[in-house]
């Protein structure tokens, strides 16, 4: 069949190259990373972002002081995707999908992980309101004994005190 | 001076204190217990059923044309699973015995060899593979589930499954010959 | 034969403790004094006894029998003689040993003490540490015998065994052993251990003196004035120990840190934490009758936590670099602590009527307050620790998932703690035993808080301009300010009432009030270490490059050139040692030169490597060089990491400081000439020992 180049043709045309330029430029914006080639990565950009990994090999070794051979593959790794341009969350998130979350330092707050976030404040907070609350009412109730006419002396500190009589005797 | 007072009668711990700090200390025995068990354990015991396993595949590797494999298709058949490393010396000295091996057995499909790549970077894994002309089903243990599942304490570690996915044989560290793991399969194909 | 008598008196010296157990809790149902006398003979003969036995071993150790398997695997030929004797806690089997030794001798030491008047605690502090002794020992004979012997099975595997099992072939004496694993073979790494060791153990006497009481149901404070110098004796070896492991990471471990909150620091640590909460505590009981509670509750915190860390170091349970191998006493231990933690616990639940306080709190800023708000900084931060250690475990069964808690976690959640802390040295020193107003608590401290602030202005316009870290010296400046002005006014009261000249009134002030002015010593030392720490996690910085002969790294105000890499084995006897990787390095601070350094990568026969940093040590911070040998370096082209580490000496500083300040404060003190800070009711129990 031929092609004739009617006014309806093209229109469409137009809208489908449009669409195609649109659909480009929207792509270069996404994946501008991408596109712009990070030739070679220094060791200190790869090493910020292996100083966050925990490679399995050797538990709680930051990777980027890691001696193994299996951590070196795995900064090898992070060059790599660093020259390809890849970010630092696309490459960690890479990590974790590949090894489990156990690569970071942090467990993210999700499911059963966000108890560890949440936990010791509560017990911090728990043990703060049960001294507050000691403390209350021991003082309230000394000074309900002061009221009843027990009064106690506050106990002096007995050595603080020699202290400053000494210095004011002195002067 | 100070005098000594008794604002209150004298009081023991109140019950539901005690129910927690009792409830406390045994769930951290219990804690402690299964993790120790755990430790105490090591590798999954011959004897043993292995219940689940599904590997998904480096491309080029794959299992009859899927990129997956997983153990409870494979029922019927002997599986050798084994655990290496690229970065690992001793599986440097089984790779090609492991594969003499698996061209023995490919021919009448009662063996299946599945590698099972331990954190390891897929070019690099990719690389010896290829060093060693490997050519079984092979990827690699994403999230380190497989390994954990298998508890295996480094690599090489191969793990022989019967054709009831029942383990029968553990061997750590490398093989030396093929015969080596012709004597752990054979009696199995009986 | 030496193996098999050494073995055969560690099996006496188990049967003896259980006797001395036996004896004692015999001899007090019995109310009688001779049997309880023949428990404490037999406890004191367990030190000779292990000593016996631990004598035999470093005989075999240095001897090179490598036919004990203990000696096979943590020595080898080419190792001097000191570092064969220090193999002895090298490994699992034999620290087991020098555990009991360690414990035994305290507890002798204990049990020597004059007993007139605390008759009734003795049989009961026997049974405490006998227990623990016996448990070690038991461990030691059961489970990881130093003294075995290998032997082949049927299958031709080693199985280690005193005697002959059935079936097996004796293993053909090995030419040479496998070697201390080098890492351990730096003397931070040789005093470590035993000073952390001796910490542990000399917790378990205050402990067993804690557990007196409450059997005997004696609770005043009689417990607590007994055990007051032994807990500073466990509390001066514990940090110690730890300052020790710290500077061995520094060394050796080449990653430009000294605490990486591994889960086995962390365990070391955690006693740390309530043993320091208990030192404070302990005196509020001393001077107010009050907190009995609570001091029991961290007395056998402190202990659980001693036994608990080691547990997990040494069982498996956790995975760590530290760790030892994996073993069988797991489940022995796991037994030991159940026990030990019901026990105490269901003690503490049974007496808590009887140890009510006997007085009461006045004001919420008296110096008790006080102390009680540190109490719970620390427990605070033990809460923490115990969670991001044991939470990995939880997550593991419960979802199968492993998971890493690691240094950022815990220092987002400690460092305001340690800050809380901070404030409190600052300000706890100044309020009034049972009473403080805000006037006059603030009367006694605006002076130092507004030279702070002068100080921290200052530091903002010429040092730094991060929070955090000014947040910090403001505080250690506080503290610091605070307390040399306490020193300063009291030296001022005695030159002038004593006409004594400046340095000798210090000394004689110190001298008559040892605990306090030791107690002041040890908070300036903390703030030094204060400024070491923040120094190195708010402005660490490092950089990593290849460098080819001749070219330089420039970070901060430094630069470093690389001029030569020697590569060479390193020979000892005749025998290749390591092979060493030495690089040197010049180092030049705004263009003038410095010093040479020589970064280090020794690696060892069997393949284990040892990174040795260059360093280049100030007062204004460190100059920390590594060879990052891993990624291959030859005389033409090295890669090198650097760190600039600034204020971290201020840190070691302060580590020395503070055992001075230690020492001072547990000095034995002779009669005080102000009188001290005892009160009435301290006077009419008598002095304490």
């Amino acid at each position: 069949m031929e092609f004739k180049l009617s006014n309806k043709n093209l229109r469409i045309t137009f809208f489908v190259l449009l669409a195609i330029a649109l659909a480009f430029f929207i792509a270069s914006q996404i994946y501008r990373p991408a596109l712009a080639q990070n030739p070679t990565p220094t060791d200190d950009e790869v090493n910020r972002i292996a100083h966050q990994l925990y490679c399995p090999v050797c538990e709680n070794t930051p990777l980027d002081v890691c001696p193994t051979e299996a951590c070196r593959q795995w900064r090898d790794l992070i060059r790599q995707q660093l020259s390809q341009g890849w970010t630092e969350d696309q490459i960690k998130q890479y990590f974790i999908d590949q090894y489990g979350v156990r690569v970071v330092g942090e467990p993210p707050a999700t499911g059963l992980n966000w108890l560890i976030y949440v936990l010791p404040p509560l017990i911090i907070l728990a043990g703060a309101f049960i001294l507050f609350r000691a403390l209350r009412a021991w003082t309230k109730s000394s000074k309900a004994s002061a009221a009843t006419g027990s009064e106690i002396e506050a106990p002096k500190d007995e050595y603080v005190a020699r202290l400053e009589e000494e210095l004011k005797k002195r002067k | 001076m100070n005098e000594i007072k008794e604002t209150a009668p004298r009081r023991g711990v109140p019950i539901w204190a005690q129910i927690i700090v009792w409830t406390l200390l045994v769930a951290l025995l219990v804690l402690v217990a299964v993790g120790l068990n755990r430790a105490q354990q090591g590798q999954v015991q011959k004897g043993d059923k292995i219940n689940q396993l599904t590997l998904t595949l480096f491309s080029g590797y794959e299992y009859n044309g899927a990129n997956q494999v997983k153990l409870s298709d494979l029922s019927g058949k002997v599986v050798v699973v084994n655990f290496w490393a690229s970065w690992c010396k001793p599986c440097e000295q089984e790779a090609a015995d492991l594969e003499k091996a698996w061209e023995l057995y490919k021919g009448d499909g009662k063996v299946v060899f599945i590698g099972v790549d331990y954190v390891d970077t897929e070019p690099e894994a990719r690389a010896y593979l290829k060093k060693f002309g490997i050519t079984f089903s092979n990827g690699p243990d994403l999230g380190t589930k497989i390994s954990q599942m298998f508890r295996i304490k480094g690599v090489p570690e191969t793990y022989f499954i019967d054709q009831n996915g029942v383990l029968q044989y553990v061997q750590i560290g490398p093989f030396t010959s093929v015969a080596d793991i012709q004597s752990i399969i054979d009696p199995l194909l009986k | 034969m030496l193996a098999e008598i050494g073995y055969g008196i560690l099996v006496v010296a188990f049967f003896v403790a259980l006797y001395s157990v036996g004896a004692a809790i015999y001899g007090d149902r019995k109310k009688s004094a001779a049997i309880v006398e023949s428990a404490r003979r037999a406890m004191l003969l367990l030190w000779p006894l292990i000593t016996l036995s631990a004598a035999c071993l470093i005989y075999l150790l240095v001897t090179n029998h490598f036919e004990v398997s203990f000696v096979y695997e943590v020595t080898s030929r080419s190792m001097p003689t000191y570092l064969k004797i220090t193999a002895w806690w090298g490994g699992q089997a034999g620290s087991l040993v020098f555990w009991s030794w360690l414990m035994s001798a305290f507890a002798s030491l204990v049990t020597l003490r004059k007993w007139d008047r605390d008759r009734e605690f003795l049989p009961w502090v026997i049974v405490v540490t006998s227990i623990t002794t016996a448990f070690f020992i038991g461990l030691a004979v059961f489970y990881e015998n130093p003294f075995a012997f290998m032997w082949f099975d049927k299958a031709g595997q080693v199985v280690k065994a005193m005697f002959q099992p059935i079936g097996t072939t004796p293993v053909p004496l090995p030419a040479d052993g496998n070697g201390l694993n080098p890492l351990l073979r730096h003397p931070g790494m040789i005093i470590h251990p035993p000073m952390l060791y001796l910490g542990f153990v000399s917790f378990v006497i205050p402990y067993a003196f804690a557990m007196a009481a409450l059997i005997t149901g004696r609770t005043d404070d009689r417990w607590i004035r007994i055990t007051r110098r032994w807990t500073l004796v466990a509390w001066l070896f514990l940090s110690a120990g730890l300052v020790l492991g710290s500077r061995w990471a520094y060394d050796v471990l080449g990653w430009g840190g000294f605490w990486g909150w591994d889960p086995v620091e962390i365990a070391a640590l955690m006693p740390w934490l309530t043993g320091t909460a208990f030192l404070h505590s302990v005196m509020i009981q001393e001077k107010r009758g009050m907190l009995k509670h609570w001091n029991m509750i961290l007395i056998i915190l402190t202990y659980a936590l001693v036994i608990f860390g080691t547990f997990l170091t040494r069982s498996g349970v956790l995975s760590s670099v530290h760790a030892f191998a994996q073993s069988a006493i797991g489940p022995a231990f796991f037994a030991f602590i159940g026990i030990t933690f019901i026990t105490s616990i269901a003690l503490v639940i049974y007496r808590w009527p009887e140890l009510r306080g006997e007085t009461e709190m006045k004001s919420m800023l008296s110096r008790e307050a006080l102390f009680l708000l540190n109490n719970l900084l620390f427990m605070s931060i033990l809460v923490v620790c115990f969670w991001g250690v044991i939470f990995p475990l939880i997550s593991e069964l419960v979802t199968g998932q492993k998971i890493t808690v690691g240094p950022p976690f815990y220092l987002r959640a400690t460092g305001p703690l340690f800050a809380g802390l901070m404030f409190l040295m600052g300000i706890a020193p100044l309020s009034a035993w049972g009473h403080s107003t805000l006037t006059t608590l603030g009367r006694a401290l605006w002076k130092s808080a507004v030279a702070a602030l002068v100080i921290t202005v200052i530091l903002f316009f010429t040092y730094t301009k991060n929070a955090i870290a000014l947040t910090g010296f403001f505080l250690i400046a506080f503290v610091l300010l605070v307390t040399l002005v306490e020193f300063w006014r009291a030296t001022l009261a005695r030159m002038k009432s004593q006409n004594e000249n400046f340095l000798l009134a210090l000394w004689t002030l110190v001298g008559r009030n040892r605990r306090r002015y030791g107690g002041y010593v040890i908070h300036v030392s903390m703030m030094l270490m204060a400024i070491g720490i923040l120094g190195i996690n708010v402005f660490q910085i490092d950089t990593q490059q290849s460098l080819s002969q001749g070219q330089s790294i420039s970070i901060g105000d430094y630069t470093l050139t690389f001029n030569d890499l020697k590569q060479f084995p390193n020979m000892v006897n005749g025998q290749e040692e390591r092979y060493v990787n030495r690089a040197e390095i010049s180092l030049s601070e705004n263009g003038k030169f410095l010093t040479v350094l020589y970064p280090r990568y020794d690696v060892y026969p069997d393949g284990q490597p040892m990174t040795i940093p260059g360093l280049y040590s100030t007062l204004k911070g460190d100059v920390y060089v590594i060879l990052v040998n891993w990624e291959g370096s030859s005389a033409n082209l090295a890669p090198f990491k650097v760190f600039i580490n600034p204020l971290i000496n201020w840190l070691w500083i302060g580590s020395i400081l503070f055992i001075f300040g230690i020492l001072i404060a547990a000095w034995p003190e002779r009669e005080a000439e102000l009188v001290t800070a005892r009160s009435q009711r301290a006077h009419q129990t008598s002095a304490a020992d």
